[in-house]
């Protein structure tokens, strides 16, 4: 079995984190980089299948070059290899040009299965994993909780705001998955050895046949006009009791539509 | 000349890092008050490996280096002794005799398991009647056929009770060498044999989440082939483990005076005194300043000392230094970082009064500050 996993190199989402003054994409080079937590999910998911049916595990990541820090990290939790698409054209890419150039590398890797976090969280957009599978006409379950693998068939368990829906797909397939899924492994120091002597495979645009007049910046469908802070938090709402404070309590509740 | 830490290093660094804050952090205090042994945590810490890490793949080691556990042993006391001083205990006293100095079978049976830390071995060389001056021991080991019978006791010994602990390399007086000093050698006595008995855990001031516990051998037999190294050389053998172990004590007190310094920074930014965080007053500023630089200094002198053992150069002077530096500066710093923190630092849900009482020990445990000394003055030729 062979399972792509889609890794993304984020800035932190535990600090101040602020968009360029210049072209009002997300500012790399003031933040921490690590990777997208939820990749790091996707990728226990994808070692614990490959483990259990065999099979070969690679990462994919399209990013500026630095994000090799995020692909070396990535291996030492385990896979096999990374591919790493990175052109300066890239830069401030919308997702739907970001789905066309993965979904260019994914058409020259050989895959039964592909995983991903549900969402990134410096874009949020969470429709990559349907605008791949849309491009490369397999088919997508999102938001996984679990994910099973008999022959061909995935099951996934997909996680909502009720409970869980259960879906089956024939592979090849794309699935993306929420932290709930599994506890993401440490790497240990063998394999933090082990992952600088990888192989990591670059590819420029050129060698996916994508032209940079349909990515970038200037080719985005969308585009931030405008940005601010956010207001800091308002003063909570006070109720002293006098009485009738249980009362007041539940309307105020009710007011912001808690209850 | 640098002291920049290999790719593979700081990456073990980064991992050990979030482990500490994302795994230990949130429930070692809970541990501690219960005084409890963290089993949940230590077989996580096996799963990375990290009980495995100066020894090589063929005995399910990571194949890494002495300094690769000296970096996970910082980490994880920047955050909690207890679980560090398990994992220092469980290898640099527990594993590394049998890796040194053991057979090929005491290595092929034991090491894999040990690396791993599904199980723990221990190293009882102190006894309720001597410690510094460990020549004087009394258990005594003789030769019966082929077994060898074990009797006396030991002493604060490190890792020997857990539900998980599989044998204690015990050190044993074997006869009277020809110049009639006391034979000494190292036998291993597997957990559980008869005779072979393990008090309750003491009543200890800190590392209140490890085990340690007396040991009693009342004619205990096991076979001869537990003789760990050669016969006399028991003495010999623990003078250089615990050479070692010295370099691993000094990471582990480096750590928690840098735990100090995280604390005291984070504190002293929250709390508002006469209308100002305390961190805005010099007084406060000054102590934290010194905290760091001790913490610093601690750190590069277990690095220099590390680096000196891993390039086969003499380094036992250098060891003494780390340790007994950074032993007693874990003391001056838990001390300030309990006194930034004010009243609040006498209150046991503080990471920092855990600091405090847990680095007391560490003057004390694998040679004292007064043995340290006396070491670092013999190599100056006095
Ligand atoms: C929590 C804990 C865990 C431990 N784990 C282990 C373990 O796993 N294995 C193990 O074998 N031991 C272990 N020990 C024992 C520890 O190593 C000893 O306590 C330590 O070596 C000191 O020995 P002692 O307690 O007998 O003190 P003593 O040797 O009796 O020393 C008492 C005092 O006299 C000083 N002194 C002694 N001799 C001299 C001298 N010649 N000149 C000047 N001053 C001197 C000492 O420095 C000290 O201040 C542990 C101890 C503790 C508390």
């Amino acid at each position: 079995m062979k399972i792509v996993v889609l890794v993304k190199q984020v800035p932190d989402s535990g600090e101040e984190r602020t968009l360029r003054a210049d072209d009002k994409t997300v500012d790399r080079d003031a933040a921490t980089k690590r990777m997208n937590e939820l990749d790091e999910h996707a990728i226990e998911e994808a070692l614990k299948l490959a483990e259990a049916n065999g099979g070969e595990v690679t990462l994919l990541t399209m990013g500026p070059g630095d994000a090799t820090d995020t692909i070396r990290k990535a291996l030492s939790m385990g896979p096999d290899k990374a591919v790493h698409v990175s052109d300066d054209a890239l830069h401030g890419s919308c997702a739907i040009a970001t789905s066309k150039v993965l979904a260019a590398a994914l058409g020259k890797l050989e895959w039964d299965l592909v995983l991903c976090g549900a969402e990134s969280t410096d874009g949020g957009v969470q429709a990559l994993p349907h605008m791949l599978a849309e491009r490369l006409g397999v088919g997508a379950v999102t938001g996984a909780r679990k994910v099973t693998v008999e022959g061909a068939t995935v099951t996934v368990e997909r996680q909502t705001d009720e409970g869980y829906e259960v879906l089956q797909t024939e592979g090849p397939a794309i699935v993306s998955v929420w932290d709930t899924i599994n506890e993401p492994r440490y790497p240990s120091f063998k394999l933090i050895m082990a992952a600088k002597k990888k192989p990591v495979e670059s590819f420029a645009l050129a060698d996916l046949g994508v032209s940079a007049d349909e990515v970038g910046l200037a080719n985005a469908t969308s585009q931030v006009l405008e940005f601010a802070p956010k207001p800091p938090r308002q003063a909570g709402v006070k109720i002293t009791d006098e009485g009738e404070g249980g009362a007041k309590l539940v309307e105020y509740l009710a007011s912001e539509k808690f209850v | 000349m640098d002291f920049k830490l290999s790719e593979e290093h700081e990456a073990l660094r980064q991992t050990v890092r979030e482990f500490a804050r994302d795994v230990v952090a949130p429930v070692i205090g809970d541990y501690y008050e219960r005084r409890e042994f963290p089993y949940d945590i230590v077989r996580q810490m096996g799963q990375m490996g990290l009980f495995g890490l100066p020894f090589p793949e063929e005995y399910g080691g990571m194949g890494g280096d002495y300094f690769a556990l000296c970096v996970a042993l910082e980490e994880l006391a920047r955050v909690d002794s207890s679980v560090a001083i398990t994992l220092e205990a469980g290898v640099s006293l527990g594993a590394m005799p049998i890796y040194r100095f053991g057979s090929e079978e005491q290595k092929k049976t034991y090491l894999p398991e040990l690396c791993r830390g599904e199980k723990l071995a221990a190293f009882g060389l102190t006894e309720p009647g001597s410690g510094s001056d460990a020549g004087a021991i009394t258990t005594t080991a003789r030769l019966e056929g082929d077994e060898w019978v074990i009797n006396g006791s030991k002493a604060f010994i490190t890792n020997s009770g857990t539900d998980i602990t599989t044998a204690v390399t015990v050190t044993a007086v074997t006869g009277v060498k020809p110049d009639g000093r006391k034979e000494i050698s190292a036998i291993l006595a597997p957990s559980g044999t008869p005779g072979f008995s393990v008090a309750k855990e003491y009543s200890k001031v800190g590392w209140l989440a490890s085990d340690t516990r007396e040991l009693s051998f009342d004619n205990v037999r096991v076979p001869a082939s537990n003789l760990v190294g050669e016969r006399g050389r028991g003495y010999a053998q623990f003078l250089q483990i615990l050479d070692e172990g010295r370099i691993a004590i000094a990471a582990l007190a480096a750590g928690l005076a840098q735990g100090c310094v995280d604390e005291s920074v984070k504190y002293a930014r929250e709390r508002h005194a006469f209308g100002q965080p305390i961190g805005n007053y010099q007084a406060i500023q000054f102590k934290i300043a010194d905290m760091e630089t001790r913490a610093h200094t601690a750190r590069l002198a277990y690095y220099d000392a590390a680096a000196r053992m891993l390039a086969g150069e003499p380094f036992k002077r250098q060891a003494a230094i780390a340790k007994l530096h950074a032993s007693e500066i874990a003391v001056t710093n838990a001390r300030e970082a309990t006194q930034v923190h004010g009243g609040y630092g006498f209150m046991n849900e503080f990471p920092v009064a855990r600091f405090w009482r847990d680095s007391k020990i560490l003057e004390i445990g694998e040679g004292t500050s007064e043995v340290q000394r006396m070491l670092i003055a013999r190599d100056l030729g006095l």
